[in-house]
């Protein structure tokens, strides 16, 4: 089959590139790029014109469940789901069940991943056996499978001396210590960000300490050892501080943010619906306004989804034993676009960079994805087409998520990804 | 007098100062009922009652129960134990059980902030919530505020002092907004562990000092201590806690003429409250108690649609 993507607009800050280009694709490969294709090239031809074409999103943090956790979300379903969302590469969690701490579990992932033939699936090692925080996982052997990093996501790295070790021993393969950082003593039974709305709800809080003690801590190894610290999910104003003082100084932090922590503050925990409920918690409105600033200022890297399904009984229950975490990869396009395009300002070059090119970086895809001879990897979206987010729509087995029904400006087209071309759709 | 206006009794926050008002008054009647010599009035009859009690409580159930059986409702006792994820029958599938016995009014008490409204906006029925949490428990603020009308013969511009475990306590969250909204002064007292942060935004003062706080109190309100707080190590000992903010017979001496001590059960002698104090004429605790009957079935009676005017005359 050959495909036509024409008269949208291409950038790919990566190699420079912003302009309005057509782009032939012929079996999976790009073999044209110019200023105009005659349409009697192509079997099937996509006018995208006021559309950016991208290339593919790159998504550092999602929870595809497989194996174990089948009844909220498979590596299949997921991967549609990313795709629907406009991402061609997913970094997959190794909270599994088992989990991904060793080589024959990544092999399985990767397999699944190969036969669904959606979104490729960029595994997330363990740093820990079982993510116990004892010994380290055999990361060596799933570095030759082709782990992008390594993290006990769901739980922080155990004590300083593993973070230490992990961080060393990654430094050969030249890959992250993803961190979820949480001071678990910190967050005992809690529910939601310590403030003003637990106190009034009378729900258990997290301080937004419990993250920053391990941001710190974690940076101190880093900046001791000369390692590669990446700061998952990212959510208060310190931490993000800690980052950019650490940037300064030259160390190698990195960190992502979640479209849901820029987007909402812990007030929504007022109706006490449980799909405001994830790790880290919604931050007041200080700390989501600084990680706005985070994005201008460059020393936020990534928007990450943390794609995180459940099933719906784990969701339709009391708030304090409910489930963490919120499904994003068909809502976060639209999320960013609304809040960072329309919103705030933020050039659309910056949002190709979060969305793709930087966390491309991070897992050390090739630069210049748009190329005459590369493997089709694009992502098409319209920055000012309203959408009404409608679940029914979304690939995802899941359905727990704050943003159905809510109108945003902006919202993805079509994700092409070698042979498959998936035309999207989130919302009416 | 109007019909009241809300379907569900959920908490203080939503309730205006009418509706406060309205309740009260209400309940007055209720207790001058309840003093002649029939002390029913079956303006509930025929009518299901469920009482849904997933967190241990005697007296809140005993006070609803006889509000209850004093309207002539038919009542039905529910005890389920709050269940986890993994075992037991969910409280959604508890929900759809009971609204197929098909009750008009559904009383819960459960451990978990926001239950009562889950179970109200999944039920069709009018839901009271006997306390969910750490986050309110209407149904004591307002026989707390019953209290203090008919005791001090206001319930505005007093100086109200509560005290104790402020963090844990959902009857502190539901008097806040109850005294705040009649335009009362509210200081808390406590070790500042068990002082929750910004609560200060309630529009109340904190004051770590509790003989400084009581000094010009109208109302002393002491809130139970567990004992399971101190293995939590919000505090080092019973003994310390009794130093620093129990309710002594010598604090109780520096209190103003008039003052009156409040505590809304059970009490630990001792602890938050010494036994000279409890038993002394400053205190109405045992009085919150029966008012506590009265209050709830003012309460259970609006909600059913009653109007006021039906008992009065």
């Amino acid at each position: 089959m050959k495909y036509l993507i024409k008269n949208g607009r291409v950038i790919d800050t990566s190699i420079g590139l912003n302009k309005n280009l057509d782009i032939l694709i012929e079996d999976g490969v790009i073999t044209e790029i110019s200023d105009f294709i005659d349409e009697s090239k192509a079997d099937k031809v996509y006018d995208v014109k006021n559309c950016i074409v991208a290339p593919g999103f790159v998504d550092l943090h999602a929870h595809l469940r497989e194996p174990g956790g089948e009844r909220a979300e498979t590596i299949e379903t997921g991967t549609m789901a990313a795709m629907n969302g406009g991402f061609t590469h997913v970094c997959a969690m190794p909270n599994t069940s088992p989990c991904m701490d060793n080589s024959a579990i990544i092999s399985l992932v990767l397999d699944k991943a190969k036969s669904a033939n959606y979104a490729e699936v960029l595994p997330v090692g363990a740093v820990s056996k079982n993510r116990e925080g004892k010994e380290l996982a055999s990361i060596g052997s799933m570095v030759q499978k082709g782990i992008v990093g390594i993290s006990d996501d769901g739980y922080p790295v155990s004590t300083s001396d593993l973070v230490r070790k992990a961080l060393e021993y990654c430094i050969p393969f030249d890959i992250p210590l993803m961190e979820h950082a949480e001071d678990l003593t910190l967050t005992k039974k809690a529910v939601m960000n310590e403030g003003f709305y637990s106190t009034k709800l009378g729900l258990r809080g997290m301080p937004s300490i419990a993250e920053d003690i391990i941001v710190a801590r974690d940076i101190i190894v880093n900046s001791y050892v000369k390692g590669w610290l990446h700061i998952q999910h990212l959510s208060t104003e310190y931490s993000l501080n800690l980052v950019r003082e650490a940037k300064n100084r030259g160390e190698r932090v990195t960190c992502e943010v979640t479209p849901h922590h820029l987007f909402l503050n812990d007030s929504y925990l007022e109706s006490f619906d449980t799909n405001y409920i994830m790790k880290p918690p919604l931050r007041n409105e200080k700390d989501r306004l600084a990680l706005i600033e985070g994005i201008k200022d460059g020393t936020i890297d990534a928007i990450a989804t943390d794609h995180a399904p459940h099933p719906n009984e784990h969701k339709n229950c009391e708030i304090d034993i409910a489930a963490f975490g919120i499904i994003g990869f068909e809502t976060a396009l639209p999320v960013i676009l609304d809040l960072l395009y329309h919103k705030h300002g933020v050039s659309l070059d910056r949002i190709v960079d979060l969305m793709s090119v930087n966390p491309a970086k991070i897992v050390k895809l090739e630069e210049g994805r748009i190329m005459e001879g590369k493997k089709a990897d694009i992502t098409v979206f319209n920055p000012d087409k309203e959408v009404v987010i409608n679940p029914e729509y979304f690939k995802s087995k899941a359905r727990n998520t704050p943003f159905k029904g809510l109108k945003l400006k902006g919202c993805p087209v079509l994700t092409v990804f070698g042979d498959r071309v998936f035309e999207c759709k989130v919302g009416d | 007098m109007k019909k009241f206006k809300h379907r569900h009794l959920l908490g203080i926050e939503p309730l205006s100062k009418e509706d406060i008002t309205q309740i009260l008054d209400t309940a007055k009647i209720f207790k001058g009922i309840c003093k002649g010599t029939n002390k029913k009035f079956p303006a509930l009859k025929g009518k299901l009652i469920l009482n849904l009690f997933m967190e241990n409580s005697t007296r809140t159930r005993s006070s609803f129960e006889i509000a209850e059986k004093r309207l002539g409702a038919d009542t039905l006792n529910f005890s389920a134990s709050a269940s986890s994820l993994s075992k037991g029958e969910s409280f959604y599938d508890t929900i759809k059980t009971l609204e197929s016995m098909e009750p008009h009014i559904v009383v819960i008490r459960h451990s978990s902030p926001g239950s009562s409204r889950f179970l109200a906006e999944h039920i069709d029925a009018s839901v009271v919530n006997a306390g969910d949490g750490a986050h309110e428990h209407p149904t004591q603020a307002l026989l707390d505020a019953y209290t203090i009308r008919e005791a001090l013969g206001t319930l505005e511009g007093l100086n109200i002092v509560i005290a104790g475990d402020i963090r844990h306590s959902r009857v502190v969250r539901s008097n806040i907004w109850l005294l705040k909204k009649m335009g009362n002064n509210v200081i808390l007292s406590g070790p500042p562990t068990l002082i929750p942060v910004d609560i200060e935004k309630m529009g109340v003062k904190v004051d770590y000092d509790f003989d400084r706080a009581i000094k010009d109190a109208d109302v002393v309100m002491m809130l139970r201590i567990q004992r399971e707080r101190m293995v939590e190590s919000f505090f080092p000992s019973l003994q310390e806690f009794n130093m620093l903010y129990g309710l002594t017979k010598k604090r109780m001496q520096t209190l103003k003429k008039g003052a009156i001590v409040m505590h809304p059960g059970p009490i630990n002698r001792g602890v938050e409250i010494n036994s000279e104090v409890a038993d002394s004429g400053r205190s109405v605790i045992l009085e919150q108690v029966s008012n506590g009957i009265y209050t709830r079935m003012a309460i259970l009676f609006l909600l059913a649609g009653g109007k006021i005017n039906e008992i009065s005359n």
